[in-house]
């Protein structure tokens, strides 16, 4: 992650350790800006009302008032994952703080560098139960990347930079502060950004010559190679992802993607072969089944990715890059390791694989390759006809075309559940940080917060929440800041009247009972967004889709629209729990197979 | 290559952290949050004047559990240094333990002779009771403790394992 680099203003305070003059409060902005921060999401409340009353008086923050302390947090992450920058939250004691802690959770498992401010009882009373107290710093020990307790004004600012640099240096993560009422009402120095390095954090950016050297010997043996990226490329910055373009344009491999490094390459680009994982394409996890040499590029072998661990792409000699060196043979081993920010290890890569040096000659493997891209597995079935009923496939892919016709700068958020895997698998995206998903948590209700807060960031541009009927009800609320900021955020509702993706495994896993995951008592959507002054379409068949994707991106303002879809509709391809890559089935008609997963594969999630 | 069933190996590692709130609690979390063992620990300030502590952590699992704990403890961020005595080299490891018997008779007198073969003293006696200090590796006290059980054995104190490398190496 590239610390954010603009010049931030110099406060106009005095630098001395003379008797502070200001209070921790306005202290505390003043180390916001200085660390360049433009935007603050966050709900008040009694522990934070000095930091609302610091922020009352000044203008060169803006504060973007959400409607529940979760959605501040996600909207601070579709903040940071669409700019690069940290995303910053102000919450306040107690149920402020804890509400935060889902979206934490989310920015952890994602990367997403995050500084969460959290009010806390006054020093003297913590420990007590006094009114809205939380052990704050407790609870958020492991949904944080590191968290801090300031327990005297004197801490504060050098606390509130630290965090920052902890959040965004190394692997980003969340960072919290906690501040007790007193340290924010009573005097605090002011202390300019250390220059110093870290006492005991320093996290390695650059890789080791000889790993470099190491990895391009073996990639020059290769004969089936291919390149996994992930989202570190993301967290590294654009430059990480042109670098990576020109290291896949000089060796001519085939690349594949997670979840959350979609967009590090450009999906029309011929060398990539499409997501891998339990939904991926079938030509990117036979071929990471398949290769000998597999480069791994800021991604961290989840198991939605790997499968069974002990089939994960058996044959292969395998190089990863990962500025984490924890995220290195944690679960699978490597013969290469490097430990690195990703940029930096690819241009070192280009370097010593030599701008002259010709492609290496894996024609054969890739003639393997579009063999198996041509079974094409991300083929849409939409039936013809006016009445037709929408495929959710057919649905997002529209969406794409149209938008990218309108050849606006285009953010797109999701939901959790089917039409989260629709969107990754149908919507092509050129370019990095357009991309805004929940992966490693999963979490539900991220989407809509994500894409106000890309929307407040990015206010040109054309922000889109890709959204399941039950996924959207939990943040719902947020709908409020749309209508409050004026943010013209284009909500896309897939109503498939289930919880697809649970009942997608119920089908194939337990019997087709469908225990608990109907959507029952759905909302009129088209009402609820009139309700909270957006607008409202619906589509609920294929002679409407197109006329409710125009007319929602044509409108300048937040716009619900929902897409009635086929209800029965499975996520394919997909790897079962607990199978192998070359294990996957293809469609419906195969999924009889999934009868076959084994007790051990029922007991993974 | 498919992960090989790897054997469960004992390490002692050793951290030097930042003597700050929450520190412990971070490690001891990561222990736990993680899955992993943890046989003994110890922690108390070493470094005067520089606030920081050493943490000694005993614990097991596979080669690769053992990297991962030293990697994920090596992140925390007020970690300065994390080694593992067991891997770098030799090391020495040693662990005091209060061991109190109440006895009398024949048994008294036993645990007073094997008290003397190990070399513990005798830091407290009363007409029924002794309470015997022990200082040693982690398997003599344990071994001590074993033979005083059906000798009145009642109560046992243990601080866990203080280590350090052999020879002129430093964490
Ligand atoms: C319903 C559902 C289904 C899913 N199905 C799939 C699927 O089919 N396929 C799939 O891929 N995912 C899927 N996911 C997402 C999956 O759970 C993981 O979130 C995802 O695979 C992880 O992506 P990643 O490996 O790129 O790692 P990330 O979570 O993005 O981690 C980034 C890695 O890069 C490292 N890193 C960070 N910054 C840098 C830097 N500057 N330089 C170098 N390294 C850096 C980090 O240390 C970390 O190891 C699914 C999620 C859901 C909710
Ligand atoms: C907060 C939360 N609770 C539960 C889940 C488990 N879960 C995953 S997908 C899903 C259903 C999502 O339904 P919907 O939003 O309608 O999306 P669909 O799969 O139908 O496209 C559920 C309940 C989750 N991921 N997050
Ligand atoms: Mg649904």
């Amino acid at each position: 992650m590239t610390a954010h680099t603009a010049e931030a203003p110099r406060a106009q305070i005095d630098d001395s350790p003379i008797t502070p003059t200001r209070n921790g409060a306005e202290v505390l902005i003043d180390v916001l800006v200085e660390q360049g921060v433009e935007v603050i999401f966050g709900y008040p409340g009694g522990a934070v009302l000095p930091i609302y009353d610091a922020l009352f008086k000044q203008d060169r923050i803006r504060h973007i008032l959400v409607r529940h302390e979760q959605a501040a947090v996600h909207a601070a992450e579709g903040y940071a994952r669409s700019t690069g920058k940290p995303g910053v939250v102000l919450v306040t004691s107690g149920p402020g703080a804890t509400n935060a802690v889902t979206g934490l959770l989310d920015a952890l498992m994602d990367s997403i560098p995050l500084v969460c401010l959290t009010g806390q009882v006054p020093t003297h009373v913590i420990g007590s139960d006094a009114f809205q107290e939380a052990d704050t710093t407790g609870i958020t020990r492991p949904c944080t990347k590191h968290n801090y307790l300031v327990k005297s004004g004197n801490d504060l600012a050098r606390v509130v930079h630290e965090a920052f640099h902890v959040a965004t240096s190394g692997r980003p993560g969340p960072v919290v502060v906690d501040l007790p009422k007193d340290v924010v009402v009573a005097p605090a120095p002011y202390l300019s950004r250390p220059t110093r390095p870290h006492r005991s954090y320093q996290p390695q950016r650059t890789p080791d010559p000889a790993a470099i050297a190491e990895a391009v010997a073996l990639l020059r043996t290769a004969e089936r190679p291919l390149i996994y990226v992930g989202g570190g490329v993301i967290n590294a910055g654009p430059e990480a992802s042109a670098a990576l373009r020109r290291f896949v344009a000089l060796t001519g491999f085939p690349v594949t993607s997670t979840l959350m490094g979609l967009g590090a390459i450009d999906a029309d680009d011929a060398s990539f072969i499409g997501m891998l994982g339990m939904h991926g394409a079938y030509e990117a996890n036979l071929a990471t089944h398949g290769c000998d040499v597999l480069l791994n590029i800021g991604a961290r072998f989840d198991d939605r990715v790997t499968g069974r661990l002990d089939a994960f792409s058996p044959d292969s000699r395998k190089i990863h890059i990962d500025i984490d060196p924890s995220s290195i043979n944690k679960i699978v081993r490597v013969a290469v390791p490097v430990v690195a920010d990703a940029r930096l290890a690819i241009e070192a890569l280009i370097d010593a694989w030599g701008e002259a040096t010709p492609k290496p000659d894996i024609a054969p493997w890739w003639r393997q390759i579009d063999a198996w891209r041509a079974i094409d597995s991300l083929a849409i079935s939409q039936p013809e006809g006016e009445d037709a009923v929408i495929k959710p496939q057919y649905a997002i892919r529209r969406l794409y075309e149209m938008t990218r016709a309108s050849g606006r700068d285009t953010f797109i958020s999701t939901e959790v559940g089917q039409h989260q895997m629709w969107a990754a698998q149908h919507f092509g995206f050129d370019r990095p940080n357009r991309w805004l998903t929940s992966g490693g948590l999963g979490t539900m209700g991220y989407g809509l917060p994500a894409a106000a807060g890309a929307q407040i960031a990015h206010p040109e541009a054309l922000c889109i929440d890709i959204a399941g009927e039950a996924s959207i009800l939990m943040n719902i609320q947020e709908l409020g800041t749309l209508a409050q900021y004026r943010l013209p955020v284009k909500i896309f509702i897939l109503n498939n009247r289930y919880m697809g993706m649970v009942r997608q495994w119920q089908e194939l896993l337990h019997g087709s009972r469908y225990s608990e995951s109907y959507s029952d008592a759905l909302p009129d959507f088209v009402k609820l967004a009139e309700s909270f002054h957006a607008k409202g379409l619906r589509a609920t068949k294929l002679g409407e889709l197109d006329g409710v994707i125009a007319e929602m991106l044509a409108h300048d303002g937040p716009v619900v629209a929902e897409i009635s879809v086929d209800e029965f509709e499975n996520v394919f391809p997909m790897i079962p729990s607990g199978a192998a890559h070359n294990e996957m089935i293809l469609g419906a008609a195969q999924s009889s197979q999934a009868a076959g997963i084994t007790e051990e594969g029922m007991m993974l999630v | 290559m498919p992960p090989v069933e790897q054997p469960v190996v004992n390490a002692v590692i050793s951290v030097l952290v930042e003597n700050e709130t929450g520190a412990l609690g971070r490690v001891i979390g990561l222990f736990s949050g993680r899955g992993y063992n943890i046989d003994s620990l110890t922690v108390a300030p070493v470094e005067d004047g520089r606030n920081r502590s050493r943490i000694n952590i005993a614990t097991s699992g596979t080669p690769m559990i053992i990297e991962q704990i030293k990697a994920q403890l090596d992140r925390l961020v007020p970690v300065h240094r994390v080694s593992d005595l067991t891997q770098e080299g030799p090391h020495v490891a040693r662990e005091m333990a209060l061991v109190k018997v109440v006895s009398s008779g024949e048994a008294r007198s036993e645990a007073l002779r094997i008290a003397n073969a190990f070399r513990a003293r005798p830091i407290d006696t009363s007409v029924e009771s002794f309470v015997f200090e022990l200082t040693g590796a982690t398997d003599k006290l344990d071994a001590f403790i074993e033979l005083l059980r059906p000798l009145g054995l009642v109560e046992v104190s243990r601080t866990g394992i203080a280590a350090i490398a052999r020879g002129s190496r430093v964490l």
